[in-house]
């Protein structure tokens, strides 16, 4: 534990010295004050004279204002933090030639990489509860609403879950810094896993859906339902390889309780489609969170996988001066 | 003078793939020595210091350091050796003090007790008045004389000194070599070093082990292999060049 800790205080010192600790500081700043501006501002136009709805205060975060919402904004930009945090992590004390001197001391190999990720970990911390909190605040003197407990309770399941979703790139950032010895290898490396798996995966869900089950169309029109049934579920599961669909899927009913499931495409009947017009009643959280519980374990675990194998690929590396 | 044995290396073997780095190797070395490693570039020393050290696991033979195993409990073997790497990096950004007291930490030494300690060892390796430059100006002669302080900050028992005077002008060298020679005779560290510079090893080393393509071919004092590898008898006269040429030109 002691090397652990001395390593993860060090890499603290070395983050908040460093240049990337300024950028990642520039960005929270842009982020904070442009989302909630024009998410506030538009909200102050749209709640004039309307009696105030449920969960006002959650739609700071989710809605989507003029160009895109803070919880969109985090899935897509929120890699980015975690390769930035992460990958140059072990390369450069190879490069620097530290490794084996660090390797030399007496302190068990994982403290190393164990050190490191958790000083990452904390970053992110720091980082999104930070958005989170400039968000809230710019948002509570714009539109004037105050959260109620439920809530600050969901912004807290949220935080952990973008918390985990970043963690996951940071994961993915230090396995690749581990496996390249260049830093502008590893890095861009991890911007191709980054764009692969939040552009292309969505895309790559349609072709495969097409190719295994496509839509038939014929004037069975029961026919005609299921193969188009089979062909959404084959897209869905196909894209929860994806990261960014585990954490949209995981965040929807979290912060959007009127939203009753993750998916975005529902067959319903008549009656059904009535009914859920009629009882426009928001889940209570309770209900939200067994709703997302898959995604969010899902998320945990892709998140461990990729550390245990960055541990993994680190312990049995050998470590040699040149 | 009983002396103990710190280093016992008992046919040690490293493969990779089916090239063997160092091959079935035998050798001691007593507490209080300077033990000078000659060798070629890729003759295996490198290697050999790393399972001695227990970042790399031999393939076969045992070794034992100060009587513990360095695959086995690599911790208690790292908390009373030192390791000077070839060409030694530190982190740039950051002062000489700082470097050290990051390495004392992690060896965990007290800042109240590792401050005056920094502050001494600073001053014996003629670095006090760059300390509080960042590493990233040093020349090469200075970087290597603070990899020895940081090297010394856990008062170890053993020094493993890869190429230590590489690169280092002649001044430089001398600095070095006077240093490691005040180390052992005033601390009774024992010394451990690679280097393939003969005038170099033949001026501070107690012993020499010659090794060749992964094989220990010669090991003792001078004389010793003057006497058997040359046939010469003592007082002739000889150097250790001559001495390493032939036993090169027969592997």
């Amino acid at each position: 534990m002691h090397g652990i800790f001395t390593i993860y205080m060090k890499e603290m010192e070395d983050h908040f010295s460093s240049m990337r600790f300024l950028i990642i500081t520039a960005l929270i700043v842009v982020i904070g004050v442009i989302i909630a501006s024009m998410v506030g501002m538009g909200m102050q136009e749209e709640l004039r004279g309307v009696a105030k709805p449920d969960f006002v205060f959650l739609l700071l975060f989710t809605s989507t204002g003029k160009l895109f919402s803070f919880v969109q904004l985090i899935g897509l930009l929120g890699p980015l933090i975690g390769i930035i945090l992460g990958f140059d992590a072990i390369n450069r004390e190879r490069t620097g030639r530290t490794l084996s001197k660090l390797a030399a001391q007496p302190i068990y190999r994982d403290a190393i990489i164990n050190g490191k990720f958790l000083a990452g970990v904390t970053m992110i911390t720091i980082v999104m509860t930070s958005l989170v909190l400039v968000i809230s605040g710019l948002g509570i003197r714009l539109v004037g609403v105050v959260p109620g407990a439920d809530e600050l309770w969901r912004l807290f399941i949220y935080l952990i879950l973008a918390i985990l979703y970043i963690a996951f790139w940071l994961g993915a950032a230090i396995l690749f810094s581990v496996v390249f010895r260049s830093t502008a290898t590893s890095a861009l490396a991890s911007l191709a896993l980054w764009i692969l798996l939040s552009f292309f995966v969505g895309l790559g869900g349609g072709f495969l859906a097409d190719a295994i089950s496509p839509v038939n169309q014929t004037a069975n029109v029961q026919e005609m339902q299921e193969s188009f049934l089979r062909n959404a579920d084959i897209q869905r599961v196909a894209s929860l390889i994806s990261p960014a669909t585990l954490y949209g899927d995981a965040t929807s009913t979290i912060l959007d309780p009127l939203r009753k499931t993750p998916r975005s495409f529902i067959m319903m009947g008549p009656l059904e489609r009535l009914s859920l017009s009629r009882f426009q009643n928001p889940l209570p959280l309770l209900q939200s969170v067994v709703v997302v519980a898959p995604f969010m374990i899902s998320l945990i675990a892709i998140t461990f996988v990729c550390f245990g194998i960055c541990y993994a690929v680190f312990m049995r590396q050998e470590i040699r001066s040149t | 003078m009983e002396q103990e044995t710190v280093i016992k290396i008992e046919s040690l073997t490293k493969r990779y793939g089916a090239q063997a780095a160092v091959d079935n190797l035998s050798l001691e070395v007593a507490e209080g020595e300077i033990f000078g490693f000659l060798g070629p570039n890729g003759a295996g020393k490198t290697t050999t210091m790393l399972m001695l050290l227990g970042l790399t696991e031999p393939t076969a033979g045992t070794v034992r350091v100060c009587g513990y195993d360095p695959a086995r409990e690599p911790l208690k073997v790292k908390e009373i050796i030192g390791y000077l790497p070839e060409n030694v990096g530190f982190y740039e950004d950051m002062d000489a003090r700082r470097n050290l007291r990051y390495i004392a930490r992690l060896n965990r030494i007290r800042d109240s007790v590792s401050g005056p300690r920094i502050d001494k060892l600073l001053a014996d390796v003629d670095l006090a008045k760059e300390a509080d430059k960042p590493v990233g100006s040093y020349s090469k002669g200075m970087r290597q004389r603070l990899g020895i302080a940081e090297v010394l900050i856990k008062e170890p028992k053993v020094i493993f000194l890869d190429e230590p005077t590489i690169g280092l002008d002649p001044d430089g060298t001398n600095r070095m070599l006077d240093l490691i020679c005040g180390l052992s005779r005033e601390r009774k560290i024992t010394i451990f070093f690679s280097s393939h510079l003969l005038d170099q090893v033949q001026r501070i080393s107690d012993r020499i082990g010659i090794m060749i393509k992964g094989k220990l071919v010669a090991v003792g004092t001078l004389d010793d292999l003057a006497k058997r590898g040359l046939g010469l008898e003592a007082g002739e006269a000889y150097t250790l060049e001559e001495i390493y040429m032939k036993y090169f030109k027969e592997a």
